[in-house]
């Protein structure tokens, strides 16, 4: 069974976001890696680059098929998980620890709340599989 | 629902995922395609295959009807059982499949694909009026490909402590495998057991009645030889150099343009598509493309060589052996200067002769432009 850890918020498209004061940390979720089996590449974005919600910022290429990573909220690239250019595994093995994409200064801190809960995610993976 | 193997349900108690695959429910992966994908390279895995379709040839002429049918000569193949690789071609020289034939005399053994099965079936019927040959299909069969560098020993002492407890059974068919040479086959107690594969490793393909797939099966696993995917079989296969129908060929091209020609016999022959091959002097070709920078090549992705556009990839993945990625491609043209569109970006590949890998090492050459 996939995880939906309660103190994250989401996308439909399937990013894990945490708020840690005005930067947050976004990943791609368990079932999501699940689903896309073996993590092969990941692109990160540039520190430094500028994003609006929903933007394009990166893509992961699995086994399977290159999905892009959409910038769940405004803000500013402030952080690249490195580890991920020579160990993309960590994406399956740690989605929402080692693995995690990126790290944004957001522009504006409520944006956050308005993201999916675990339990309103869960049910829209839930749904997807049926 | 799709179709099921006989082994649907030893996939779905493994935790395999499973997917649709031609009409059939068949695993893609059991966990981890890329540590499938090592084990076949370094030890041993074994394949559900039996969405793929096995059809006999019955009557006096299969021989004449296998030489109209097939761009590959089977009046080469001399030894008993010996398998022969060819494409199938339409009237105007397009790949209708790709397929093996297995020189087993009357009746005639050939596997084709699955999703090819009703187009295929209904070209061979065609063909074969006006000729003593009976095109059936023989779907109650299972089909298993145990591939890698320790299969053959692995297999071997399985099939020895026979699964009906009747030892000389057992004996033959050990017999069978050790006289076998590479890409041959042959029949021993209702299992077809060949030298053939889709992996670039060593190994054997049997084909077995479908109530005896699941203890074999069993078996197999006990002997430690691990199930492996779909997914897994498709890197493989790229690794190993060889196409898969409905990607890297379809009716639209012929064999001279999928890297095919080296099955394709023209002199002195007339079988279906012939003379279109023999007026395509130019044309496209199919060639390998690895990538040394990050990413992954992709199916479709575009490919220039000096900066000009030649054609597009045709399979792409990321090699688990070689730890890049690398792709077929069809292309007018090569050069030492050959880069792949990725998202927009221009990124550097080499243009080399496929194979990749065989036998669990890099073996590809650069190629020379031409």
């Amino acid at each position: 069974m996939a995880e939906f850890p309660t103190d994250l918020r989401y996308l439909k498209s399937h990013e894990w976001v945490k708020q840690d004061g005005d930067v947050v940390v976004v990943g791609i979720s368990d079932h999501a890696q699940d689903a896309l089996g073996d993590v092969v590449y990941v692109e990160l974005p540039e520190v430094g680059a500028e994003c609006q919600a929903g933007d394009e910022i990166a893509v992961v290429e699995s086994v399977k098929a290159a999905s892009d990573i959409y910038a769940p909220v405004a803000g500013t690239v402030v952080e690249v998980n490195a580890k991920l250019e020579d160990s993309p595994e960590l994406v399956n093995e740690a989605p929402y620890a080692d693995g995690w994409f990126f790290k944004v200064k957001v522009s504006d801190s409520t944006a956050v709340e308005s993201l999916l809960t675990a339990m309103q995610y869960q049910a829209l993976c839930e749904a997807e599989e049926h | 629902m799709g179709k099921k193997t006989p082994l649907f349900e030893k996939h779905e108690s493994l935790g395999a995922k499973m997917a649709d695959f031609g009409g059939w429910d068949m695993p893609i992966h059991y966990g981890s395609q890329i540590e499938e994908h090592h084990a076949v390279r370094q030890d041993a895995g074994v394949f559900d295959v039996s969405h793929m379709t096995v059809i006999e040839l019955h009557g006096a002429d299969g021989l004449a009807y296998l030489d109209r049918l097939l761009a590959n000569d089977i009046g080469r193949v001399k030894s008993p059982g010996q398998a022969m690789y060819s494409a199938m071609l339409s009237e105007t020289g397009g790949v209708l499949d790709d397929l093996i034939v297995y020189a087993t005399g009357d009746p005639y053994l050939v596997v084709v694909n699955c999703a090819t099965r009703g187009k295929d079936l209904a070209w061979m019927r065609r063909v074969a009026e006006g000729y003593d040959c009976e095109v059936v299909e023989r779907p109650e069969f299972a089909i298993l490909a145990i591939q890698g560098p320790r299969a053959i020993e692995k297999v071997k002492s399985i099939v020895g402590e026979d699964l009906v407890g009747d030892d000389k059974v057992g004996e033959q068919k050990v017999a069978l495998i050790e006289g076998l040479k590479v890409f041959q086959g042959g029949w021993c107690d209702g299992w077809f057991i060949a030298r053939t594969g889709y992996t670039g490793e060593k190994g054997v393909e049997i084909i077995l009645p479908e109530d005896q797939a699941v203890s074999f099966w069993d078996s197999l696993l006990e002997a430690g030889i691990r199930p492996i995917g779909l997914g897994a079989r498709d890197t493989l296969r790229l690794e190993a150099g060889m196409n898969l129908y409905g990607n890297d060929m379809d009716e639209s091209v012929t064999p001279l343009e999928s890297n095919m020609a080296n099955t394709v016999f023209l002199e002195g022959r007339d079988f279906l598509g012939a003379d279109v091959l023999r007026k395509q002097t130019e044309h496209d070709e199919l060639v390998g493309l690895v990538m040394a920078g990050k990413g992954i090549l992709r199916a479709h992705y575009p490919v220039f060589s000096d900066g000009s556009p030649v054609g597009e990839i045709t399979s792409g993945a990321f090699s688990p052996t070689l730890g890049k990625s690398i792709a077929l491609a069809r292309v007018s043209e090569t050069s030492s200067n050959m880069t792949v569109g990725i998202r927009g970006k221009m990124q550097a590949v080499e243009c080399v002769n496929p194979p990749f890998v065989r036998n669990g090492k890099q073996v590809y050459k650069p190629k020379k432009p031409r």
